[in-house]
């Protein structure tokens, strides 16, 4: 087989997955784009151990390892993102500013944000929350 | 560029020049497995792609387990069986549980819900295909002559087995450490005991603004109250006054 293909594969289940970093907005869907990215890196691996046929099995011992450290990271991921959820009322990146470094009011920069957007979400979201209670 | 470099750096290790050079393997004349292959990847593409792009949250993680799946059956075509057995069980297993059950708790609505995409998707958009642009030419140009010798038994679950336990047990055992970690981790962030109540955030005005948001939620309050009222009326459990284990 050429090793082209699976080069190639990966390369484009990893720039999905960039995609879908950047341009979900629900944290759990953040999380899912990053296990895809990762799956890209687990088939180069395997890819590349195939070919190189290394005699300690780096590759694919590397993988294992991966498989490994992703399934704790989506672990620990799904634990800060209920977290955050129970805090605040919603997992969606984009309305947790509070670290944002050009927050327009001094104090309250999560609470800001919501003046920018239309109201119907703004409504729906603590409708969300009160229904969380 | 990364042809020339690349070419005499790898010619000189442990390869054998055979298995460097397509000689007789032509992009034209595909294998079996290669055709297969291409299928396979093709699926996985278009699952993946859906998985990122369907608005309804539920469905893109059924789509992940379709993308996984396929995976699995690239690995298997790569003949390690023992990894792709793994990614089954680990991945479709439990990450997809897992994840289900992170959009079951935070309460995905069922049905599409017009806000699953940010408001830079554009931007998105432009850096995935750069992205996508600058590895698909390098990893083209880098590989289109290396041929990869498939044949069975090299990945199978004794030899993983037996170089996972003769040459990688201390990293094995360093990765249980961190699991245990994780697994404490994931208990201490996700408990809500009352005795000892987590670090939060200090917020500006806890106290009477909130409360006075609270018992009127509908009334509009003055424009300094505001700031505290939707975050914190939006859930109770921030407030101080509410018990945690109310929820």
């Amino acid at each position: 087989m050429h090793l082209a293909y699976p080069a190639v594969l990966a390369v484009l289940l990893f720039s999905v997955g960039v995609y879908g970093v950047l341009a979900r907005r629900n944290a759990v869907l953040v999380l899912m784009s990053v296990e895809l990215m990762l799956n890209a890196v687990n088939l180069n691996l395997v890819a590349f151990d195939v070919w190189l046929r290394d005699t300690l099995h780096a590759g694919q011992a590397l993988t294992l390892f991966t498989i490994t450290v992703a399934a704790a990271e989506i672990g620990l991921g799904l634990a800060v993102v209920l977290m955050v959820f129970r805090n605040r009322g919603t997992a969606d990146v984009d309305r947790l500013r509070d670290l944002a470094e050009n927050a327009e009011p001094a104090d309250g920069a999560d609470d800001a944000l919501p003046a920018g957007h239309p109201g119907p979400s703004r409504a729906a979201d603590q409708e969300k929350g009160r229904a969380a209670a | 560029m990364t042809a020339p470099v690349l070419g005499p750096g790898l010619a000189a290790g442990p390869l054998a020049a055979g298995s460097l050079s397509s000689q007789g393997h032509s992009f034209l004349s595909p294998t079996g497995v290669e055709i297969v292959f291409v299928l396979v990847g093709l699926a996985v593409l278009g699952a993946a792609v859906l998985s990122v792009t369907t608005r309804q949250l539920v469905h893109a993680a059924l789509w992940l387990v379709v993308a996984l799946g396929g995976l699995a059956v690239e690995f298997l075509l790569l003949t390690a069986e023992f990894i792709a057995w793994v990614q089954v069980l680990i991945y479709i297993g439990s990450v997809v549980v897992l994840v289900l059950f992170g959009l079951m708790l935070t309460r995905a609505p069922i049905g599409r819900s017009p806000d699953a995409d940010s408001r830079n998707r554009p931007v998105a958009l432009g850096t995935a295909a750069a992205a996508a642009a600058t590895l698909v030419t390098l990893v083209v140009d880098a590989f289109r002559t290396t041929w990869v010798d498939l044949d069975a038994g090299t990945g199978s679950a004794r030899a993983t087995g037996s170089s996972l336990f003769r040459h990688w047990v201390l990293p094995f055992e360093a990765l249980s450490v961190l699991l245990l970690a994780a697994l404490v981790g994931a208990i201490v962030l996700s408990r809500r005991d009352g005795d000892r109540t987590p670090p939060r955030p200090p917020r500006p005005r806890p106290g009477r603004a909130v409360s006075a948001a609270r018992r009127t939620p509908a009334a509009p309050v003055a424009p300094t109250a505001t700031p505290a009222a939707p975050g914190t009326s939006a859930n109770p459990a921030t407030n101080p006054a509410t018990p945690p284990q109310e929820r």
